[in-house]
């Protein structure tokens, strides 16, 4: 598979992501830059954290008039895959791509820490290897985690299963103590309507290697490439 | 054509650093203050004479990029 991973100014996991699809998973990956206006001839686009553009303004508020940006889009609109982690997940928020939107963590600390997530819904191109209800242990490092969407919203989030993860406790129970940033229903993701786009809080990437005491996170990735090798030709390089 | 603008939360969203100033200024000693929000404060030129065109701009420029509607309400004042 061809992965495509985003880079604007100040992103900075775009290696880490880089590292798992290339030197763990050993697949294809080529770096994006911002600037560029297409993405075509990827399977999947990986929109990755960091502080793109200094969080001026708010987080992900300019990066999403980046060039680059319209042409996820449009990858988007073709049912490409593409997922977006922490400031990538807040740049998908402000270019429209997932409804809601961030604010400050409850606690107003940057929060860097392990934390839990039930699986909520395992049906996705994203967590096709998960089982429903699992808990992953992942890292967040955010100030601006805290989801918020009016209720209009959130209800249709939670009809049509586009809650993807939500804090719990390592047991798997969703608890507000087990909420590290005040998330509204403790949701740490979401996916997209059609469900080819999903923004997550958590990285993945920075739990994905058993030499890092903890590979959890490499189910996303795992579950991402299985289900782009089961999809029909024409779907490949969509966009 | 000077623009004046201010940016917030909107009402009955949760504003975590308003309620840490609040806090802060209760330990001050003033038991008065309530209801602290934090906004953001932006002034920019337009170059535009006419005010109503000036206007218009300056509203687009708010719901296209210096606040975000769902959590932010603004307003603004031309000079």
């Amino acid at each position: 598979m061809k992965i495509g991973v985003l880079v604007f100014p100040g992103s900075n996991c775009d290696h880490d992501c880089q590292h798992v699809f290339a030197d763990i998973l050993g697949q294809q990956v080529d770096m994006i830059w911002h600037k560029q206006t297409s993405v075509s001839g990827h399977d999947a686009i990986i929109v990755p954290g960091g502080f793109s553009y200094g969080d001026y303004l708010r987080t992900g508020a300019i990066a999403r008039f980046s060039p680059v940006m319209n042409a996820v889009k449009e990858f988007a609109q073709n049912g490409g895959l593409v997922m977006g982690i922490c400031n990538g997940f807040q740049i998908l928020l402000e270019a429209g791509l997932l409804p809601g939107a961030m604010l400050r963590n409850r606690s107003l600390h940057f929060v860097c820490k392990d934390v839990h997530v039930r699986v909520e819904n395992a049906a996705t191109p994203f967590t096709g290897g998960c089982s429903p209800g699992q808990v992953l242990k992942i890292p967040i490092a955010h100030a601006e985690g805290n989801y918020y969407t009016d209720p209009v919203t959130l209800a249709a989030l939670q009809a049509n299963a586009q809650v993807v993860f939500r804090y719990c406790t390592p047991e798997g129970k969703v608890t507000a103590e087990a909420n590290p940033n005040g998330s509204l229903d403790n949701i740490a993701g979401i996916r997209n309507a059609e469900g080819n786009v999903v923004g997550m809080m958590p990285h993945p990437e920075r739990s994905a290697e058993e030499l890092l005491g903890n590979a959890d996170g490499r189910l996303i990735f795992t579950s991402m490439l299985e289900s782009l090798k089961k999809r029909p030709l024409s779907m490949v390089g969509a966009g | 054509m000077k623009a004046k603008i201010h940016v917030t939360l909107k009402q009955g969203i949760l504003d975590p650093q308003g309620k840490a100033i609040e806090h802060a200024l209760d330990s001050l000693g003033f038991k008065n203050a309530a209801n602290v929000r934090v906004g953001k404060y932006m002034e920019l030129e337009v170059n535009e004479a006419d005010k109503a065109k000036a206007e218009a701009q300056v509203k687009s420029m708010c719901e296209k990029l210096l606040a975000n509607t769902i959590i932010e309400e603004y307003r603004y004042e031309l000079q």
